[in-house]
């Protein structure tokens, strides 16, 4: 976004311009009251968890609330974790499903983007908007006949994370959108050097496009990686096994044994705890990307 | 670099074949995809509304059966529609609107801009399964915080998700709260609107709320649409948080109906009645796409020099 800040150095010499009345201080005294108010109602229920994490019973009891836990209970985390096989989900939630799918992804759709975007052949735009229009066919309304494709295909899906890696093998229509935009925003004559040279197309993307295309590749990686971090709904529907559960599943285990055993007290904290370890590498993903994080979502909003 | 469609000619030259082949070939992990995953399925279900299926036995055809079923035989079906339609009739308008007042709040010349941005961003990016303990908790009738504070000021408790007529309208807050996505969509889109217009319409003596009436809106109005589109689309699968906070009830007050489609698939097995209930919903939704589209005109401004 570098828009913004030039757009606050334009604002900035406008302001000069204008005089203090005792109306603007007024107006923009009001505006940040606004603003800090409505940011501390949105940041609270976050806040609400980490701070939660560290309560024992009887801070979780009291009234008024406690906002500070005093003591903080940090090995509320450590406990929390070792409740449950938390290292085992965490190990599948990464290993067995957001890792192929992130890999998968990249390598299906910037290859499938190349040949929406770099090759000229005839029809290839009209392909480009059906690839477009199946973002708009709902998941829901394919989530049972694919459980039914699985199930009656050869060999183990159901129990395994197949049926949500092996799609992502075949491109995303998101991302291959979104690579698409970018290639084409690279210079043709690349393409030709390269071509007068007697580089194939498939050396021109890994020689040339690729290396160019890492800011728009890491776009990609990110989405997908939270997208599979986050997901509860595929594992739901296909995991069925303690041992292979996701962190996201594993969170929700947690959750209905503590309500069986009958102490939902010491629930909250242990699972406040859980859910902010789930939570802190999205948000510390977040903070080091911010940049790929807002350019990707803008990208692809207002193009779309 | 506009893409030339290929003149009518009876044949293609070497080249253009052979760009056609290698085109072709690159495309071809998504060409065989789209008709395993996406094709196929849409047209199963078609196949499989019309059969019952528990996935053991051998589908047996119904005809129109399941449709029949779940228009005058499923007691749960109408109530699942009415409380869909009053879900998305709510959160949607609800969502794009507080998204678009705090994109212009923080379009606004503000210091730490990309500070709260992240405050509003970050709800929408974090694990639904962190919203939903984080909520539940919240919410909690007992420990929730709300209502412990409530009780240190001697008010009477709120029942948020244990009463019929609470449980709706509290998803609602916790769907508005998450629409972190909307906010930055709307606020690249408001940076992208030409000072000029505005530097212009001060000049004329226009005030703030004319600006924000007859430029803001008419520029910003295509990705209103956008958010308007997507948030439908996504209100009709609304699944987790219900599913994870309430299970549907009280009293099936938050049984959506893409929970209603996933009981009657993986709960009670009904695999034909399921692609049914889908089919149903995307023709709906589909048809609610094109109306909002078709009608877009009225108030969608085209043109600028938006990119």
């Amino acid at each position: 976004m570098t828009t913004t800040a030039q757009e606050l150095t334009t604002t900035e010499t406008a302001n000069v311009k204008g005089k203090w009345t005792v109306g603007r201080v007024a107006s923009e005294f009001l505006k940040y009251v606004v603003l800090i108010l409505l940011a501390a109602t949105y940041a609270f229920p976050l806040y609400w968890m980490v701070i939660s994490a560290m309560k024992d019973d009887p801070q979780v009891y009291r009234v008024p609330p406690v906002m500070f836990p005093n003591p903080a209970h940090l090995n509320n985390f450590i406990d929390a974790w070792r409740s449950d096989e938390f290292s085992l989900y965490t190990f599948n939630s990464i290993v067995r499903y957001a890792l192929p799918v992130t890999l998968g992804t990249i390598a299906s759709s910037a290859l499938v983007a190349y040949g929406f975007s770099r090759i000229r052949w005839p029809g290839r735009d009209k392909l480009f908007g059906l690839a477009i229009a199946t973002m708009l066919v709902p998941y829901t309304v394919i989530m049972v006949p694919l459980f039914i494709i699985f199930k009656n295909l050869p060999g183990q899906w159901i129990g395994t994370y197949n049926p949500m890696v092996v799609p992502a093998l075949f491109g995303n229509a998101f991302y291959i959108f979104m690579l698409r935009q970018f290639f084409m925003s690279l210079p043709e004559e690349l393409s030709e050097a390269a071509r007068l040279d007697g580089a194939s197309e498939l050396g021109i993307l890994f020689r040339v496009i690729l290396p160019l295309s890492k800011p728009a590749l890491a776009v990609v990686a990110l989405f997908t990686f939270m997208g599979t971090w986050n997901d509860y709904l595929g594992p739901l529907i296909y995991i069925n096994k303690y041992e292979m559960y996701p962190l996201a599943l594993g969170i929700q285990k947690l959750r209905n044994n503590m309500t069986q055993v009958g102490n939902a007290p010491l629930a909250y904290p242990y699972l406040m705890a859980v859910s902010t370890i789930a939570a802190a590498p999205i948000i510390i993903l977040f903070f080091f990307a911010q940049r790929q994080f807002i350019e990707g979502i803008s990208l692809t909003g207002l193009k779309g | 670099m506009a893409a030339i469609t290929a003149p009518k000619r009876a044949a293609l030259t070497k080249g253009e074949k052979h760009n056609l082949m290698v085109g072709l070939l690159f495309v071809s992990p998504w060409l065989i995809g789209f008709f395993l995953w996406t094709v196929y399925p849409v047209l199963s279900s078609i196949y499989y509304s019309f059969f019952r299926y528990d996935l053991i036995t051998e589908p047996i055809f119904l005809g129109f059966g399941n449709y029949i079923e779940i228009f005058t035989d499923d007691p749960r079906f109408w109530k699942v529609v009415g409380n869909t339609l009053f879900y998305v009739g709510l959160s949607v308008p609800l969502g794009v609107i507080s998204a678009f007042l705090i994109a212009n709040l923080l379009n606004a010349k503000i210091a730490g801009r990309s500070f709260f941005r992240a405050i509003f961003y970050i709800p929408a990016i974090v694990p639904a399964i962190c919203v939903a303990m984080v909520w539940l908790f919240i919410y909690n009738i007992q420990y929730g915080v709300i209502n412990s504070a409530l009780k240190s000021l001697e008010l009477p408790v709120v029942p948020f998700l244990s009463n019929p007529d609470l449980a709706k309208p509290s998803l609602i807050v916790i769907h508005i709260w998450a629409q972190g996505t909307a906010v930055v969509i709307f606020l690249a889109s408001l940076q992208d609107v030409p000072r000029s217009l505005y530097e212009a319409a001060t000049v004329d003596g226009a005030n703030a709320w004319d600006k924000f009436r007859n430029i803001t809106i008419p520029m910003t109005s295509p990705i209103i649409l956008y958010t308007t589109v997507l948030g439908i689309i996504g209100g009709f699968q609304t699944f987790l948080l219900p599913y994870l906070l309430t299970n549907g009830g009280p009293a099936a007050s938050t049984e959506f109906y893409a929970m209603h489609l996933y009981r009657n698939a993986f709960q009670f097995f009904r695999m034909g009645k399921a692609t049914a209930l889908a089919w149903i919903m995307f023709l709906v939704v589909a048809f609610l796409t094109i109306i909002l589209f078709k009608t877009s005109g009225r108030w969608v401004f085209y043109g600028g020099d938006s990119k």
